[in-house]
């Protein structure tokens, strides 16, 4: 399949702006470094040609970006959505966020995306450049010169697994449409459940007590996107502030995760932007996991309008009793 | 009599209209059951915000049970059945999260069950009673 490249983006853009249809684009803007970019909008063909990029650090999920910014003025806004994004993009409408009349979307195809910190733990410190053109990256460090490493090894989490090559909503498509691909998204859930609790309790112990409280997996989440959120009530205990112990890390995340029960999509952001490299989705995965099994098969945002499992029952619903004694079995 | 004898906490969640007056009966019908069981009245089981069983659990709680009526008795016509999917899910999450899953229960009592109310409570307090302190949901400033 041909890659796209940054150019390709532009020519459509720049098309799409000058016959009138959309107003502003929605897209990665360069960053200090040539691996942190930031989502920007555009205006004209001009900002882009200087700031815009896309490469394989362009993982940024922009659904949610659009319930903002499709309510500051009129016109249409591009955006380009990967296939995950396309599923975010159908649960926010799904959930009435935005107006789709208000957004034009370009579905750009994926060949999964690159964790930065995947190539600094392997390379170390020092990244200067990175060249993404092909499956090898070639990554110039300050102290080592310049080194190979393979795509495959670092890539996201969320790619490592990928669920789906489709989109599900678009109005342009770039390339061919893909299929949904039949991951093995949930071994790492099932392993964890295979373990003790005792191992289980340190597993997570270990995990979540790295946890800041940042916010970012909820800043990010497509999901999340109530105008009051409980973890900004100074009121609540739990309130934007570093955890004072294991409790209030344990409270948040089980939260945060339960939240978006039903509703997450797996995008895999919460666990991109973690800057304390949490395994964020394996929490979110347990919950899909478990919808799976208990309620049949449900992806969310896979149609606009669908009901989710949370807001739905059926009068034979396994007790939660059995629920929790299902792994002994 | 042993002095340090551990007496659990526990937190009722119960309906008002099956559970709570499941709670009446029992009492109505002297059946005892265990004074550690505080019971907390809700207008329906589906009330119970997965964060409440939480922060129970945070301000000293040992163990959590909700009580609502029989699946398809709801006074609001399908309030039990959100809860039996939410709680499902969120007891699988603690199980997930090496919680003693033995800690939470869903039961549901109708309001001429007093004597299943008593035998429910009997039975969660012996089972917490066994399980100990709770360490793994503790918050330690909560803590007196």
């Amino acid at each position: 399949m041909q890659k796209i490249t940054r150019d390709n983006l532009i020519e459509i853009a720049e098309k799409l702006l000058a016959d009138g249809t959309v107003t502003r684009v929605l897209g990665w803007k360069k960053g200090e470094f040539s691996y942190d970019q930031t989502p920007a909008i555009f205006t004209s063909v001009q900002e882009m040609k200087d700031s815009f990029v896309f490469d394989d650090f362009s993982g940024a999920n922009f659904s949610k970006y659009l319930v903002k910014e499709t309510r500051k003025e009129d016109g249409k806004v591009l955006a380009f959505l990967k296939p995950c994004d396309t599923y975010s993009f159908n649960q926010l409408l799904t959930e009435h966020r935005f107006d789709r009349e208000k957004v034009y979307v370009v579905g750009i195809p994926c060949e999964g995306m690159v964790d930065i910190n995947k190539i600094k733990m392997a390379l170390g410190d020092g990244v200067v450049s990175i060249n993404t053109d092909s499956n090898t990256l070639k990554v110039e460090t300050l102290y080592d010169g310049v080194k190979e490493i393979a795509k495959a090894d670092v890539l996201l989490e969320r790619c490592k697994n990928c669920k789906s090559k489709k989109h599900v909503a678009f109005d342009q498509l770039l390339g061919e449409e893909g299929d949904v691909v039949d991951s093995n998204r949930f071994d790492q859930v099932a392993e964890l459940e295979k373990m003790s609790a005792d191992e289980r309790f340190a597993f997570w112990q270990n995990e979540l007590s790295r946890c800041i409280r940042c916010n970012a997996c909820r800043d990010a989440c497509p999901a999340c996107t109530c105008e009051k959120c409980v973890f900004d009530n100074p009121n609540s205990g739990v309130e934007n502030k570093s955890p004072a112990n294991s409790f209030e890390e344990k409270m948040f995340h089980i939260i945060r995760a339960f939240h978006v029960a039903g509703r997450c999509t797996d995008c895999g952001e919460c666990s991109r932007v973690c800057p304390q490299n949490i395994p964020l989705h394996l929490l979110n995965r347990k919950f899909i996991k478990d919808i799976n099994s208990f309620y049949g098969d449900y992806q969310a945002g896979e149609e606009v309008g669908s009901r989710a499992p949370l807001v739905n029952y059926t009068k034979e619903d396994i007790e939660p009793g059995d629920a929790v004694n299902k792994g002994d079995k | 009599m042993q002095v340090n004898e551990f007496k659990p906490k526990i937190v009722a969640f119960c309906c008002n209209w099956c559970s709570y007056a499941g709670a009446d009966l029992a009492g109505g019908s002297r059946l005892s059951y265990p004074a550690e069981v505080k019971v907390i009245r809700v207008p329906c089981s589906c009330r119970v915000n997965p964060m409440f069983v939480l922060r129970a659990f945070q301000r000293g709680a040992d163990g959590v049970i909700i009580c609502g009526c029989h699946p398809g008795d709801c006074h609001y016509t399908s309030g039990n059945y959100f809860t039996r999917r939410r709680m499902a899910l969120l007891f699988s999450m603690l199980d997930y999260l090496g919680i003693e899953k033995e800690r939470t229960r869903v039961e549901w009592v109708s309001a001429a069950e007093g004597a299943k109310f008593a035998a429910t409570m009997n039975d969660f307090v012996q089972t917490v009673t066994a399980l100990g302190e709770n360490k793994r949901l503790e918050d330690l400033r909560c803590k007196r």
